[in-house]
C-alpha cells in the first residue's frame, strides 16, 4: 500500500510538469488525443510504443486505459465500444507482433464500417526495411483492409495527422484509419505547436441526396403495389432510426433488416417483417422475393443477404441509398441510385409528403406469411434449447440489455429470438464473421454505455478464442454477462456438415473443454454451469440485473440447428426448415 | 474490353501501392500502368489500361478508385479525343551492314537510333501502343535482345469535338 501511495504522488507530479508543454512526439499525440476528446484507450504496450505509454502515463488520468490480455482483444473491445457510442474506438498496439495480432479486428471493423483510429509502433525510420527486431510492415499489410493508413514520417505531421484520421474514421461510411509511429518519432523532440489544419480533397463525402433521383422514388413510390423497405446498419450509422419509423408508417411500408440493421427498426412493430437474408424469416425473405419495388436504406446487399442473385427481388424496382457510392450497383442492378446519408435521404422523402398507392392487400398478404410461417422451435422442456434461451435472456434483460456476439449458431439464434426494438442494442460481426468476437466487445459495449446490461452471447468455440480477457473483468469488475452458448461443437460447421457433408463431423465436435467455471473463478469472476430450464429461471433474473460480471455455462442441445434457412446456392423462395419438423 | 482511366493523386507515399492494390483486390486486370509527376506540386496522374469484362465492372472500378482519399479525380477517356503515346526501348542484334536496312524500317515510324555497340543497336519509338507492336514485329527477325516499354499515358485533347460530330467512336483501343 505503502509503494502504491508513492506511485500516486509521483505521477501526480509529473502531471503538473507535462501541463507545461509536449516535449516529445508522445506528448503530442497525447495532447491530439485530448483534443479528439479521447477518454477510453484500448491497447497492450511494448517496445516500440514505450514513449506513448510514458506520456500516457505522465498525462494522468485523462484516460481510461483498458489493458486487454491480446491485442485482438483490445480492438474488438474498441469495436464494440465504437458500435455503441458512434464515437471511434482508439487502440494502441505496439510494432510487429502487436501490431498483426490487430488484423483480425482491422478486417472486422472494415466489413462492418466501424470507426476505428489504431496507433501502431513502429520500428525507427532508419532501420525500418531491414528486418529490425519487431519490425512488420503494417502499412502493406492493413492498406487492403482499412479506409485509409499513414505512417508518420515527421513529428511536426503528427497533429494533423491524427485530426485526419479521426475525421475519416468517423465521416462518410465509417471505417478504420492506421497510424503507423516509428519510435523515433514518438520519442523525439516536439515543439510546443504545429499546424493541424488539414485539407482533403480528395474525400468529400456526400450526404444530400440528388433531388433528381429523389423524385424517381417517389414517383416509384407512388405507382407500387408491392413496396418494401430493406434497412441495414446505415440507419444506425446515420442515428435514422425515427426518421425510418416516420416514413414506413406514413405509407404503411412493411419493413425489414439485415442481420446489422436489426434495432434500427422497432422490432415489435406490426410493419417489422423480421430479419432477411440467409437466416432470415420467411415472411421477409419472401417480401424481398414477390416486391415490385425495393428501397434498401443503408445496406450493401451481402451476399448472406441476397442468396442466388437471380432470385433477389426478380421483378422490382431496386432504389438503393447509400453514403458510398461503389456499393450502389456492386452486387445488385439498380435504377434508382441516392447516394446520401440515411438520415438526410429520409427528411427529404418526409418533406415532399408524396402520395403511395394504397397495398392493403400485400400488407394482409405478408401478414398471412408471418402467420402461417413464425420462426419455430421445439421445445423438450427439461434439456435447455438455445432459442428458448435467447428468449430467456431478453426477458431477464426486458428487451433493453446491449448485446454482442460471435459468429455462428449463437449468432443467428440472438438475431432471431432477442427483438431488438432500439439502435444501438446489437453488436455483432456480420461481414468478416470473427470467432472471438463477442466477449470483448461486449466489454466495450459497457465502455460506451455503462447504463445498459452489457450481455455476450457466445459459443463455446468463439469464447475459448479471447476468454483470457476475463482479466479484464477480474481487474475493473464491469457487470458483463457472459452466456456461453455451449453445445460442446462448433455448431454452425457441424450444422452445414450435417446438412451438406453427409454428417462427416471433421474437426467440429469439441469433446474436450476447460471447466468455464473452474476457469472464470481463477479470475474471481462468479460462474455456474446450467444444464436445466429450471436452473436456468430461478438464477438469470438476478444475475441479468445485479452489479457483477458473471459467466453462464449454459448447456443445450448439440443436435439445435438454425431454421429456417436458404441454402448455399439457392434462393430467396427456396427455404427449407420454414415449417416445424 | 479495353479501357483507358486516369487519375489524379495526391503524391504521397503508398498511394501507388493502394491504388494497385486495391486494383488486385477487386480482380481488375491492369494491362499498363504510368505514373509520373503533374504540372501542379504534389500531383500525380496515373494512366490505366485495364481489361473488364462490361461497363457494370468498369463502373465499379471508377467508383473504387475515387474512394480513395488520396484519389482527385478519375476519368475514363477511351470515348473521348486523347492524345496517348508509349515509349519502348529496343535493343536489336545488328552488325554495321544491317545498320542502314534497319534504320530504313525505323524512319516511317519515326523512331530513332539512340544506342550503338559493335553487336547492337538501341532504338527508341513513342506513340500508340499498335504502332510500338507494328515497329517491334518488323524489328524482330534481327534479334531482340532488350526491350522495355513504359506503359500507355495520356489525356484528353484541347478542343474535344461537338457531339454531333462524333459519328465514330475515337477510341483507340477498339
Amino acid at each position: 500500500m505503502e509503494g502504491l501511495q508513492v506511485k500516486v504522488e509521483a505521477k501526480m507530479a509529473m502531471n503538473t510538469d507535462s501541463n507545461s508543454k509536449p516535449n516529445t512526439g508522445a506528448d503530442l499525440l497525447v495532447k491530439a488525443l485530448i483534443q479528439e476528446k479521447v477518454d477510453t484507450l484500448f491497447g497492450y504496450p511494448g517496445g516500440a510504443v514505450l514513449p506513448i505509454y510514458d506520456a500516457i502515463y505522465r498525462a494522468g488520468d485523462g484516460f481510461e486505459h483498458i489493458l486487454t490480455r491480446h491485442e485482438q482483444g483490445a480492438i474488438h473491445a474498441a469495436e464494440g465500444y465504437a458500435r455503441v457510442s458512434g464515437k471511434p474506438g482508439v487502440v494502441i498496439a505496439t510494432s510487429g507482433p502487436g501490431a498483426t495480432n490487430l488484423i483480425t479486428g482491422i478486417a472486422d471493423a472494415m466489413m462492418d464500417s466501424l470507426p476505428l483510429v489504431i496507433f501502431t509502433g513502429q520500428v525507427a525510420s532508419n532501420v525500418i526495411g531491414t528486418d529490425a527486431f519487431q519490425e512488420a510492415d503494417v502499412m502493406g499489410i492493413t492498406t487492403p483492409i482499412t479506409k485509409h493508413n499513414y505512417q508518420v514520417q515527421s513529428i511536426s505531421d503528427l497533429p494533423r495527422i491524427v485530426r485526419e484520421a479521426f475525421h475519416i474514421a468517423s465521416t462518410g461510411r465509417p471505417g478504420p484509419v492506421v497510424v503507423d509511429i516509428p519510435k523515433n518519432i514518438s520519442s523525439g523532440p516536439a515543439e510546443e505547436e504545429y499546424e493541424s489544419t488539414f485539407y482533403l480533397p480528395g474525400y468529400q463525402p456526400n450526404l444530400k441526396p440528388n433531388p433528381l433521383q429523389i423524385k424517381k422514388l417517389e414517383d416509384a413510390l407512388a405507382k407500387a403495389k408491392k413496396p418494401v423497405l430493406l434497412t441495414g446498419a446505415g440507419i444506425i450509422h446515420g442515428n435514422a432510426s425515427e426518421e425510418l419509423k416516420a416514413f414506413a408508417h406514413h405509407h404503411a411500408i412493411p419493413v425489414t433488416n439485415t442481420l446489422l440493421g436489426l434495432g434500427g427498426y422497432p422490432g415489435n412493430d406490426e410493419l417489422f417483417l423480421g430479419m432477411a437474408g440467409m437466416h432470415g424469416t420467411y415472411a421477409a425473405n419472401m417480401a424481398l422475393y414477390e416486391c415490385d419495388l425495393l428501397i434498401n436504406i443503408g445496406s450493401r446487399f451481402d451476399d448472406r443477404l441476397t442468396g442466388k442473385l437471380e432470385h433477389f427481388a426478380p421483378n422490382a424496382t431496386v432504389a438503393h441509398v447509400d453514403i458510398d457510392p461503389a456499393e450502389i450497383g456492386k452486387n445488385i442492378t439498380t435504377h434508382i441510385p441516392i447516394v446520401a446519408d440515411s438520415k438526410e435521404a429520409l427528411k427529404v422523402l418526409q418533406k415532399h409528403d408524396v402520395e403511395s398507392t394504397n397495398h392493403g392487400d400485400w400488407l394482409r398478404h405478408l401478414q398471412e406469411y408471418k402467420e402461417e410461417y413464425p420462426l419455430w422451435y421445439n421445445n423438450p422442456e427439461e434439456k435447455m434449447v438455445p432459442q428458448w434461451l435467447m428468449e430467456k435472456v431478453h426477458e431477464a434483460t426486458n428487451g433493453d440489455a446491449v448485446v454482442t456476439t460471435d459468429v455462428g449458431q449463437h449468432q443467428m439464434w440472438a438475431a432471431q429470438y432477442y427483438t431488438f426494438n432500439e439502435p444501438n442494442r446489437w453488436v455483432t460481426s456480420g461481414g468478416l464473421g470473427t470467432m472471438g468476437f463477442g466477449f470483448p466487445a461486449a466489454i466495450g459495449a459497457y465502455l460506451a454505455n455503462p447504463e445498459k446490461a452489457s450481455v455476450a452471447v457466445v459459443g463455446d468455440g468463439g469464447f475459448q478464442m479471447t476468454m483470457q480477457e476475463l482479466s479484464i473483468l477480474q481487474e475493473k469488475r464491469y457487470p458483463v454477462k457472459v452466456v456461453i452458448v455451449n453445445n460442446e461443437a462448433l455448431g454452425m460447421v457441424r450444422q452445414w456438415q450435417e446438412k451438406f457433408y453427409e454428417e462427416r463431423y471433421s474437426e467440429s465436435l469439441l469433446h474436450t473443454q476447460p471447466d468455464f467455471v473452474k476457469l472464470s473463478e481463477s479470475y474471481n469472476v462468479n460462474a455456474l454451469k446450467i444444464e436445466s430450464q429450471q436452473h436456468l429461471e430461478e438464477v438469470l433474473p438476478e444475475l441479468m440485473q445485479n452489479d457483477e460480471p458473471v459467466v453462464l455455462d449454459c448447456r443445450v442441445l448439440q443436435q439445435e440447428n438454425v431454421y429456417p434457412m436458404i441454402a448455399p446456392g439457392k434462393g430467396l423462395h427456396e427455404m427449407i426448415g420454414v415449417k416445424p419438423t | 474490353m479495353k479501357r483507358i482511366i486516369t487519375a489524379t493523386v495526391q503524391n504521397r507515399s503508398g498511394v501507388l501501392n493502394r491504388i494497385t492494390g486495391l486494383l488486385q483486390k477487386r480482380q481488375f486486370n491492369i494491362e499498363s500502368i504510368s505514373v509520373g509527376r503533374t504540372e501542379t506540386e504534389g500531383i500525380s496522374k496515373m494512366t490505366f489500361v485495364v481489361d473488364v469484362e462490361d461497363f457494370q465492372k468498369l463502373e465499379q472500378l471508377t467508383k473504387q478508385l475515387n474512394k480513395q482519399v488520396d484519389v482527385l479525380k478519375v476519368s475514363d477517356i477511351t470515348e473521348k479525343a486523347i492524345v496517348a503515346r508509349e515509349l519502348a526501348l529496343i535493343k536489336i542484334g545488328s552488325n554495321a551492314q544491317q545498320r542502314s536496312e534497319i534504320q530504313g524500317i525505323i524512319e516511317p515510324f519515326r523512331a530513332d537510333v539512340i544506342d550503338v555497340s559493335k553487336e547492337s543497336l538501341t532504338v527508341q519509338a513513342t506513340g500508340k501502343s499498335e504502332k510500338i507492336e507494328a515497329l517491334i514485329e518488323l524489328l524482330r527477325p534481327y534479334g531482340i535482345k532488350e526491350l522495355a516499354r513504359t506503359g500507355l499515358t495520356a489525356f484528353q485533347r484541347g478542343q474535344q469535338p461537338q457531339v454531333a460530330d462524333l459519328t465514330s467512336s475515337y477510341s483507340l483501343l477498339q
